[in-house]
């Protein structure tokens, strides 16, 4: 029987096809585990699949809605959702790359209002979806290195 | 066309029919602007200037533009005598101001600083120049001279000189240029040569585009040559600013050669990049632009408040 790395899950969301090494990050993103949830977190890396390497996360107990999600796609744009209900895959979407994204990369440019003390959130515009291109909504410089830009 | 309330972050917030809109106004405002007709189309509007960073032209054209027509300023030139000596954040800066004034024109060192006062406030912003980034106004000033000048601002062959790397100003204008099909040519040294990032939206617009690095190659077949200081405060380090200082210089010599009826421009503050010789001749632009910063400029504060549709 083959070794299975990682239990299936009864309930919750599983995310597959990250990119290898992100699945930290992608946590980070998600702001789990919540410091009050008691549901269990795995987290799988450079797991081999048939399109290559990837990363998986799996939340138990946890239904991630779409929109939540879509934050990832920043990182990991191969992305897949899956929503298990009693073993069963109940839901599968791919991650969208959202209009705007807020509060999740900063600017990389030290002279935008975004870097200094005032009351707004970095706030990013997605100029192209293939190859993922973001603009600073501020100060309008591009993201070049977009995975070192997390907050 | 209704521009009441409008913020003027980036000229790229504005469609072309809406720059010349501003322009036909402007045009009709330069008897006002040169004190020969007295106008009350603003009163009792009162204009906020809040300068956070030096400027002569922009923020005495702006105060003179809104006295010309009627209207008051309050504001400050430095922020030394402010409450952000004390540590307010500009957010709160611009709240305050707004609950004073009826619109607010302001100069900040940070790129983005406009473009997030206009978030915070619900009067119009209007952006003197945020760091790097915007000077929608210069912007207009200049299309307004060139149109002024030479006629049909598509028609023109355009030389953008200097500094094309650091300078705010170029950057606007070169898009603005391409919006209407205006031939232009990057005159720089390598180091200071125009973003990619701007020439390629330029080029997506139809623009017609070269790059040279000689000056006289470049006004052989030009009609405006538009010339920047190369600003010390924008270089990072000092030794690629003494590198490139004063490589170019426009002098009557220079002008010998150069294509008939060209006319010389320049945003101004200039060091050594136009001689002084130059001042006196049919050539020089410059002193004419920076008056016209007044005429776009109660262009643009009686189209914002509502003065004219």
């Amino acid at each position: 029987m083959k070794e299975l790395k990682i239990q299936p899950i009864k309930n919750g969301t599983v995310i597959d096809h990250i990119t290898p090494g992100n699945a930290l990050k992608v946590l980070k993103i998600l702001k789990i585990p919540e410091n009050v949830s008691d549901s269990i977190v795995s987290a799988v890396m450079n797991v081999e699949s048939k399109r290559g390497r990837k990363d998986i996360v799996k939340i138990e107990n946890r239904e991630l809605k779409a929109s939540e999600v879509d934050k990832i796609a920043l990182i990991a744009p191969n992305a897949t959702i899956n929503i298990i209900r009693d073993y069963e895959v109940a839901e599968k979407h791919h991650v969208v790359v959202p209009d705007e994204i807020v509060g999740i990369v900063k600017c990389a440019n030290p002279n935008c209002i975004s870097n200094s003390k005032e009351p707004i959130q970095p706030r990013f515009i997605v100029k192209s979806r293939e190859p993922l291109r973001i603009k600073c909504f501020y100060c309008e410089r591009e993201l070049e290195d977009i995975s070192s830009g997390l907050m | 066309m209704n521009f009441k309330g409008r913020d003027i972050v980036s000229i790229k917030d504005l469609t072309e029919e809406e720059i010349l809109h501003i322009l036909d106004i402007a045009e009709g405002m330069v008897p006002i602007a040169r004190g020969e007709e007295k106008s009350n189309l603003l009163e009792g509007n009162i204009m906020a200037s809040l300068f956070f960073e030096p400027s002569t032209r922009t923020r005495l054209s702006f105060e003179a533009a809104m006295k010309r027509l009627g209207g008051n300023v309050i504001g400050f030139a430095r922020p030394g005598a402010t409450s952000i000596q004390k540590g307010e954040s500009l957010a709160d800066t611009i709240r305050t101001a707004e609950s004073y004034c009826d619109v607010i024109v302001m100069r900040h060192p940070q790129e983005g600083s406009a473009r997030m006062a206009a978030e915070f406030a619900s009067v119009p912003i209007i952006n003197g120049g945020d760091g790097a980034g915007h000077h929608p106004t210069q912007c207009l000033l200049d299309l307004f001279t060139i149109k002024k000048e030479k006629g049909d601002i598509g028609k023109n062959k355009v030389a953008l000189v200097g500094d094309l790397k650091y300078g705010r100003t170029v950057h606007s204008l070169a898009y603005a240029l391409a919006m209407f099909k205006a031939e232009m040519v990057f005159v720089a040294p390598e180091q200071l040569q125009m973003p990619s990032e701007v020439v390629e939206e330029c080029k997506a617009m139809g623009a017609t585009i070269s790059f040279e690095t000689d000056l006289e190659k470049a006004v052989e077949d030009a009609d405006v040559l538009y010339v920047t200081r190369i600003q010390k405060e924008r270089f990072p380090d000092p030794e690629e600013y003494n590198k490139v200082v004063g490589i170019y210089k426009v002098d009557k010599k220079l002008l010998e050669n150069a294509k008939k009826g060209i006319i010389v421009m320049h945003p101004l503050p200039r060091v050594y990049e136009i001689a002084p010789e130059i001042d006196n001749t049919e050539y020089a632009s410059y002193f004419r632009q920076a008056f016209n910063g007044v005429p776009v400029r109660m262009a643009i504060l009686a189209l914002v408040l509502g003065g004219i549709k």
